[in-house]
């Protein structure tokens, strides 16, 4: 698995780059789990505001709800459920796509016509992935801070400018670039472990089956575990 | 056509999506893009207790800048803050550095003076005073000091 990692990345710095192949990806992982996205960081957002505004009342620290939320939005859960979300939604297509063209000889015909699949397949996904990732973690993040802004500002009672206010106060800069860079790692290991499950398919239909849980089940759990490491290294 | 249309959505994702980023990053992040403005005012302090770069800088509670940077100078913590532009910092200019509620956090607080003379960019404010320390204050009542 890592030589096929380092492989990709090698011929991710050789020129020629397969841009329309890329845009075709940016547009499969990214623009089409947009609905997705936004629907459950509204969502995770509005049960943040709503959990988190009644826990905090016992303590008569409503004020901090704004601050809460954005935290464990932006450092833990945007990335975290962004990449289970597109993991689910465009990993299993992806390895399913990469794993029926292997079994139906498609990659080995590129191979054929002296094309690259590595270039062609793999690298264009790899790259997408993490283009993709961070900007649809800043739209969750983004998302989700007006769901808990609905909650607990329209809903609830907390007053908006405190929400925001205290949201600025406490959320730092390096706040920010360690969601993103989660949600960049994360981008890297789905389109990984996606693509490497879809290129070693083999025994048919029910290869392709099996390899597609694999790699959805591989990349979530996978996801789960190196958050946790990440989150202790850079805390 | 339909090739001009994927790249139109693909186009409208990334934008959308380095919006968010930028959203997040310039307004909570306090990442600053578009240069700095104002001008820099240094105060010197005993001690810092708690304040951090970044922290408000307020008159009469109306934020007008914020902390740049701490360092040490002389055994005394050297804060440097930025101060909008258009806003006046008169000569005897008290600085203070206050904790917003009791457990919030530390800010710097500035009291106008009345002198005719006014800070110059780079320039110091003179009249400085420390946090309070809620420990030693609570360990005074404690051990009857009062």
């Amino acid at each position: 698995m890592v030589i096929f990692l380092g492989s990709a990345l090698f011929y991710t710095f050789l020129p020629p780059l397969k841009w329309r192949r890329m845009i075709a990806r940016i547009h499969f992982i990214g623009a089409k789990s947009l609905l997705v996205i936004v629907v459950t960081g509204a969502f995770t957002g509005m049960v943040l505001g709503l959990q988190v505004f009644y826990t905090l009342r016992k303590f008569g620290a409503e004020g901090f709800l704004g601050s809460v939320v954005a935290l464990t939005l932006i450092r833990e859960l945007g990335p975290v459920l962004c990449a289970l979300m597109v993991t689910g939604r465009a990993g299993s297509a992806l390895t399913a796509e990469i794993g029926i063209m292997r079994i139906t000889e498609q990659i080995d015909a590129l191979d054929a016509m002296a094309l690259n699949p590595m270039r062609y397949l793999v690298v264009p996904s790899i790259l997408a992935g993490l283009i993709v990732f961070p900007l649809l973690t800043a739209i969750f993040d983004l998302v989700g801070i007006y769901g808990g802004y609905l909650v607990g500002v329209k809903l609830l009672g907390v007053a908006g400018g405190t929400y925001f206010g205290e949201m600025e106060t406490y959320v730092d800069l390096r706040d920010i670039t360690q969601g993103f860079l989660k949600s960049l790692s994360f981008g890297l290991l789905m389109t990984w472990v996606c693509c490497y499950k879809g290129f070693y398919t083999s025994h048919g239909a029910e290869g392709v089956s099996r390899a597609t849980t694999q790699a959805v089940v591989l990349s979530s759990v996978l996801i789960l575990v190196w958050d946790y490491f990440l989150g202790s290294v850079l805390l | 056509m339909k090739r001009g249309g994927l790249e139109v959505v693909v186009g409208v994702f990334l934008l959308l999506g380095i919006f968010a980023l930028g959203w997040i990053s310039i307004r909570l992040g306090q990442m600053q893009v578009l240069g700095v403005s104002g001008y820099t005012v240094y105060a010197d302090f005993p001690t810092a207790g708690g304040l951090k770069e970044g922290a408000s800088v307020e008159i009469a509670g109306v934020k007008i800048g914020r902390v740049e940077g701490i360092s040490l100078i002389d055994y005394q913590a050297r804060v440097a803050m930025r101060i909008d532009s258009g806003v006046e910092l008169q000569e005897d200019t008290i600085a203070s550095i206050k904790t917003k509620g009791l457990i919030g956090e530390k800010y710097m607080r500035l009291s106008p003076g009345a002198s005719d003379e006014i800070i110059s960019p780079g320039g110091k404010i003179r009249e400085t005073e420390p946090p309070i320390d809620l420990e030693d204050l609570i360990g005074n009542i404690i051990f009857g000091k009062f």
